[in-house]
């Protein structure tokens, strides 16, 4: 009789999903590490085992570097715009006297969120343009040609031109996240606020702020994450250049591996990469408390 | 409802009240702030609206002269685009979407089930093993990945994408709904367990059809997903017959070159399904980001 306790339903639902989560997620990333030891290549996959050459390939890589420091401005911009000018824009759009055009401003604000980042990007392909770009022509309208330039064939502004068109993108998402939980805070607060003779950027700084700081902890991690991330966006673009000046760590990864045919490196980025997010990630699962029943 | 019409109909007389107060300078800021966001939503839809003029122009006026509406409306930039390949990739994305969506969620719903359900030892290991799998993400798995589908001769097939959507996709799908189902009140399966329905009928017949909210909410963030990704999508299709979307308006891009007139009507298609989405389900979607804080 006990034998028959041992229920087959909850090992019949659960197999699926430990099968696709060990083979395409689980095995990955143990193969990653491993691939980190071995000289190889996409077409031969036979591997010759090289130790620890290819970690101390990493310290010598300019490559990397230039990568690294890109990938960290993507992170600080993205905190500066996304996090803080989003939540200032979540409560504006929550703000009483704002809130009957809010609905509008929402759809709009977010749309971008919802398009394909290939044709965001091939779209900013045309607002980049150095002859017929949307951006360069604008600056003429309002006499300031002199600042028109070929944005992503330059090395210096190629980085920034893709961090701008990340932030123009996705800042619809934080702020409709922002607005999510702004939507939470008991009303009374500000009901208490205002009686205290408090003003509406008292209030914000001291309601608001306080009662979204899990929301701007967890907006903050995802942004970080995203930022080490990064990949469509300077791909398409500029592919990483001109050089190497909007390399990310992500899209050296790519090169190193599918292009220059180096798996072994590739693979060794791949878990600085894997480093670098997951001690984000991990710190996300704390702080949001996943799975944890309230 | 009635209570929320109530307030929303005492709030303008609130307006005018705190207008008298400092009029001049109020009314002032409002505006200010009011001209900002409006000038924000121009630089948000000014290049969406231009890429929808610009689908009907041709490349030379484009060209010569960026900002003007098209002098003559080119309809068969749309025809074009859609028979020089989009119309392919748009099946191809359709395909791969809607079996990533059955898939996930099916396999996401009776996962979440066993974890929402059963308190032991191993379902506390299921669930930790679960919510690792969120730490993963697509770049760090690209390389050994590829190897796996190599070696298992599903590289270049559609399955190489479904299946590997699935799998970045079951976590946080499998983490919603679990939520969702902790809430389900066990009186409903206790009462259906004694009129003899199998664990099967509660999964199939309570919790499922309970769940609605949250089911839509997951079969759109994965359409979200599976209609957008990009990465594997480049990586592991090279057949341009079989490309999805985001791939293929690079194939489709390089074979055009200066047909800027076809690419932006290509990239009009490729956006509309979502937008559609969006507009009709709003709601479900900013909850879905909201509880699962956007992966990928």
């Amino acid at each position: 009789m006990k034998v028959k306790k041992v229920k087959i339903t909850p090992i019949l639902f659960m197999l699926p999903t430990v099968l696709f989560l060990g083979l395409f997620i689980y095995i990955p990333l143990i193969q990653n590490f491993y691939n980190s030891f071995f000289e190889f290549s996409v077409f031969s996959q036979s591997k010759e085992f090289v130790g620890l050459t290819k970690f101390q390939q990493l310290f010598v890589d300019e490559v990397a570097i230039i990568a690294l420091v890109n990938n960290v401005k993507y992170a600080i911009i993205s905190v500066l715009l996304q996090v803080f000018f989003a939540l200032v824009l979540a409560a504006i759009l929550e703000d009483k006297f704002f809130r009957r055009f809010a609905h509008v401003f929402r759809v709009i604000y977010f749309m971008p969120v919802m398009i394909s980042i290939s044709v965001i990007a091939l779209l900013f392909g045309f607002v980049y343009n150095p002859q017929i770009g949307l951006l360069n022509s604008f600056l003429e309208l309002i006499g300031l040609e002199q600042w028109a330039k070929p944005w992503l064939g330059n090395s210096t502004t190629a980085i920034y031109s893709v961090i701008a068109m990340s932030q123009w993108q996705s800042i619809g998402l934080i702020t409709m996240l922002f607005i999510v939980s702004i939507q939470k805070i008991p009303k009374d607060l500000y009901e208490a606020a205002e009686i205290d003779g408090a003003g509406k950027i008292r209030r914000f700084f001291s309601v608001t702020v306080p009662q979204v700081k899990e929301a701007t902890f967890v907006n903050l991690l995802v942004t970080v994450t995203g930022s080490i991330l990064v990949f469509n966006e300077p791909y398409i673009l500029t592919n990483g250049g001109p050089g190497n000046s909007s390399m990310t760590l992500a899209i050296h990864m790519y090169q190193t591996g599918f292009v220059k045919d180096d798996m072994g490196y590739a693979s060794t980025l791949a878990s600085l990469i894997f480093l670098l997010s997951a001690i984000f990630a991990l710190i996300q699962i704390k702080v949001s408390k996943t799975g944890k029943e309230e | 409802m009635i209570k929320a019409n109530v307030k929303k109909s005492t709030f303008p007389s609130t307006v005018p009240t705190n207008k008298t107060k400092i009029p001049i300078q109020t009314r002032l800021t409002k505006n200010i702030v009011f001209l900002g966001l409006l000038s924000f939503a121009i630089i948000i839809l000014y290049p969406l609206f231009w890429m929808l003029i610009s689908s009907f122009k041709s490349y030379q006026e484009i060209y010569s002269n960026v900002w003007a509406f098209p002098t003559e409306w080119k309809f068969e930039n749309y025809s074009l685009a859609w028979s020089k390949g989009i119309s392919s990739y748009f099946f191809n994305s359709v395909y791969v979407t809607a079996s990533t969506i059955i898939l996930t969620v099916l396999i996401g719903a009776m996962a979440a089930f066993v974890l929402s359900r059963y308190k032991n030892r191993w379902i506390d290991v299921a669930l930790l093993f679960t919510i690792g799998g969120l730490m993963m993400n697509p770049q760090v798995a690209l390389i050994p990945l590829f190897e796996i589908l190599t070696i298992t001769n599903l590289i270049d097939t559609h399955w190489a994408l479904i299946l590997t959507y699935v799998a970045y996709r079951l976590p946080l799908t499998i983490i919603l709904i679990r939520t969702f189902f902790l809430t389900v009140p066990k009186e409903l399966s206790e009462s259906a367990l004694m009129d003899g329905c199998t664990e099967f009928g509660i999964f199939w017949r309570i919790y499922l059809p309970i769940s609605l909210p949250i089911v839509v909410t997951s079969v759109i963030l994965t359409a979200y997903f599976a209609w957008n990704e990009f990465l594997f999508a480049t990586v592991f299709i090279n057949s341009s017959e079989l490309k999805t979307i985001p791939s293929g308006l690079m194939v489709f891009r390089d074979a055009l070159r200066t047909d800027w007139g076809v690419l932006l009507s290509g990239m009009v298609i490729a956006t509309v399904p979502m937008i559609v989405l969006l507009i009709f389900l709003q709601k479900y979607l900013v909850r879905g980001l909201a509880e699962g804080s956007v992966k990928g």
